[in-house]
Order: structure tokens, then sequence, then C-alpha cells
């Protein structure tokens, strides 16, 4: 239990997707202009992340990896590797995955689809999400774990968005300078932002 | 009669149209600066960045996605009226996929070395939102060739921000330029390298300050 906990607390702060791996950016610069949505996009990247990771996990352990298909096909298919598909794979069930969420979502809360339904298709593009499944396998994780990296990765993301979203929120009274004003000053932000990330490096949890 | 002979008229100079006329020099120049997908766009940040720190894998990923952006936009142009608009993302994701695994693939078979570098980052590439966004805003509604014109233009675009991020890390970072020592050559022998650099946090403000600088000069406001 105390190394799952472990993972889940390296995951959201020390390896934290957006500062140390600078994934999922591209969602994180565009839609953290305001809390409110910037919040929405956080939970729907949080459970996406926690429900692909493991799907994905097990599509690589029981067919793309290397002698998989012996148990349904017997010995002749040992030397079977299917790894280039990794990606094609991992992809196709990430959106797959997110259009069946919403079809879900759609069907049982509209007011859930109100205010998450937006995000959803945002979030197939969204790097973190495949990032987070292929250092999963990189990592040589078990189910458990990863779902559990999933979950942290989710929640890391979800910090720094809002963080970053709030901040800005901010920062529209103050006087920037012109050609800083928008995305200057928000990489700027994010580098002292991610600063201030790297004091976690150190503590074991 | 008279817009039947518009037509033709505009039908006679499309096909006339030299192959680098000036409407086609600026599909591909605009990119570079007063259009840059990274600095204006905000596209293509995600996966790119964290190859910085050298700048030899830098340019081995420019060069990967410049290849992959050419072929998906050629690709996808060729195929555009045949793709339903219902499931078009599906299909610009399989085109990206197949093509990044070939990149992967040929990675793996002609340069190990840079193939475990580079890590889960060639894979990132097809999430890259600069292919996508181009496949969503030129490839699916332009013909072919000024497509890849467009997909050119856009990665060399992407390309030098990139390199650029990645000459200022490494050579402050890590004293060398492209794996040579540039401090000792010229003698000074204990150049005190910046371990913010190497971090995550030299990337975002190198990149923060060359948006203020290039944003300066052009006079861009954003509000």
């Amino acid at each position: 239990m105390d190394d799952i906990t472990n993972l889940i607390l390296k995951s959201i702060f020390v390896d934290n997707m957006v500062y140390t791996y600078f994934l999922g950016m591209c969602s994180y610069l565009a839609v953290s202009k305001k809390l409110t949505t910037a919040n929405g996009l956080g939970i729907a990247v949080i459970f996406v992340l926690t429900f692909t990771a493991p799907l994905n996990w097990l599509i690589q352990e029981n067919i793309l990896k290397e002698g998989a298909l012996v148990k349904y096909f017997g010995e002749q298919y040992a030397t079977v590797n299917l790894d280039f598909l990794q990606l094609l794979m991992f992809i196709a069930v990430i959106a797959s995955f997110v259009q069946f969420v919403e079809m879900v979502i759609e069907k049982f809360s509209p007011t859930l689809y109100g205010s998450l339904g937006i995000f959803l298709p945002l979030i197939t593009v969204n790097c973190s999400i495949l990032g987070g499944s292929i250092f999963m396998i990189q990592k040589d994780l078990t189910l458990v774990e990863a779902t559990a990296f999933g979950f942290g990765s989710g929640v890391g993301f979800y910090l720094a968005i809002v963080a970053l979203a709030a901040i800005r929120e901010k920062l529209k009274y103050s006087n920037v300078p012109k050609g800083l004003r928008g995305l200057g000053i928000t990489f700027l932000l994010t580098g002292l932002l991610a600063l201030a990330f790297k004091t976690f490096i150190g503590m074991s949890f | 009669m008279s817009t039947e002979v518009l037509d033709k008229k505009i039908k006679k100079e499309k096909i006339s149209e030299p192959l680098l006329s000036k409407r086609r020099k600026k599909i591909i120049s605009d990119p570079f600066n007063d259009d840059n997908p990274i600095t204006i766009q905000v596209l293509g940040i995600c996966s790119a960045l964290a190859v910085t720190i050298k700048m030899e894998p830098t340019i081995i990923m420019a060069i990967s996605v410049v290849f992959v952006m050419i072929f998906s936009s050629l690709i996808t142009s060729v195929i555009r009226n045949y793709i339903p608009t219902r499931v078009r993302i599906i299909v610009q994701m399989a085109i990206i996929a197949s093509l990044v695994t070939l990149v992967s693939e040929f990675l793996r078979a002609f340069n190990y070395e840079m193939f475990k570098t580079l890590g889960a980052f060639v894979g990132l590439i097809i999430t890259n939102c600069i292919v996508m966004g181009r496949l969503e805003a030129y490839a699916m509604g332009n013909k072919p060739y000024d497509s890849i014109l467009d997909a050119f233009g856009n990665a060399i675009g992407y390309g030098w921000i990139i390199i650029t991020v990645a000459f200022f890390r490494e050579l402050l970072g890590s004293g060398s330029v492209l794996g040579f020592k540039v401090f000792e050559f010229i003698g000074w022998e204990n150049f005190p390298t910046n371990g913010l650099m190497v971090d995550s946090v030299g990337a975002f403000i190198i990149i923060g300050l060359i948006i203020w600088i290039q944003r300066s000069i052009s006079g861009y406001v954003e509000n």
C-alpha cells in the first residue's frame, strides 16, 4: 500500500506531467484563461487518464507484448512481437474511450455534459494522455500501479492548470509590458511554477 | 454570362500559376515569423520542448516533424473529399500514427542510441497539436501542393524555435554546442554551467524570452 501512495504522490509532484515532461502544454496554455474552464478540463483529464492507463496496460500485456499471443494460438507464436502497433493501438483506445464517455455522459447526465462535454474531444489530442500510457509501459508497472500512476498524473495536470488559471485571472489587473502580454508572461510564469515544483524532488513520502 | 467568363478567367489563372508564385512563397514564409506555430498560434509546444536539452536530438526531432507533417498533409489533402466530417479526427489520427510509427521504427533500426535518447517523445509526435492543427486548418480544405508548402513552412517555423531553445540550453547548461565544448576551446576551463538550463525551468524561461523579443520586434500585441 505504501508503494502505491508513494507512486501517486511522486507522479503528482515530482514527475509532474506539465512541469517535468512538458506534456499537455497546448491545452495547459490555451484553456487556462479562466478558472472554471480550467477546472472542467482538469477533472476530465483525471478521469480519462485513470481509465485509459489500465486499459492500455491490459492491451499491452495481453496482445502486444512479445509472446503474449501464445495463450491464444499456441507455441508457434512465441516470437511474435507486436510492439510496433503500440502507438496505433493506444491512440485508438484513447479516442474510442473518449468518444464512449462522451456518449454515456450525454445520455445520463446532461448537466455534467454541459460543463465537461466540450473538453472531452480536446482530450484525445492532449499529449498527457498518450504520454501517460507510454510512460507506464516504459516503467514496467503492474495493473494496480498503472491505475495509480494514471490517477496521479491526472491530478498533477489538474493542479498545474488550476494554479496557472488562478494566477492568470489575477494577472488581468496588472500592467504587463506589451510584448510579454499573453503567451510570453504565461511561459515565464510556468517557468517559475516549475521551479517551485522542483523543491519536491528530494522528498520521499 | 459574365460570371461564366470570370470563372474561366480564374481557372486559367490557377492553371498558369507558377510553382513558386508570390502567394505560395507567402504560405511558406509566413510561419517563420508572423504566424509562427509556436509563438503565435500556440501549437506544438507539448512534447518537443522535452528534447531540447541537447541540440542533436532536437535536430532529429525537427526533421521527424518535418517528415510527418509533409506526408500527413499530402495524404489528408489527397483524400480530403472522401473523408466524412464526423470521423475526420480518427482518420487524421490514423494517418499521423502510421507515419510516426514509420519514423520511430526507422530510428530504432538506423540510430538506436538516438531512439533511446528521444524515448517516448518520438511517439508523442502523434499528439503534437501542430500536426493535427495544420491538417484541420489547412490540409482539409486545400489542394495537395499548397498543403505540402504550408506543412513545410510550419514545420520549419517550429523547427527553428526549438533549435534556438536547444542552442541556449546546451550552451548555458552544459557549456557546449552540438557536443563541442566551446568554453574549454576558448580557454575558459571551469565555465560555471547553469543547472536550471538543463532542467525544464530553463526551457520555459528561454521560450518566454524568445516570444518577448520576437513580439517586441514585430509589434504583435495579444489582448
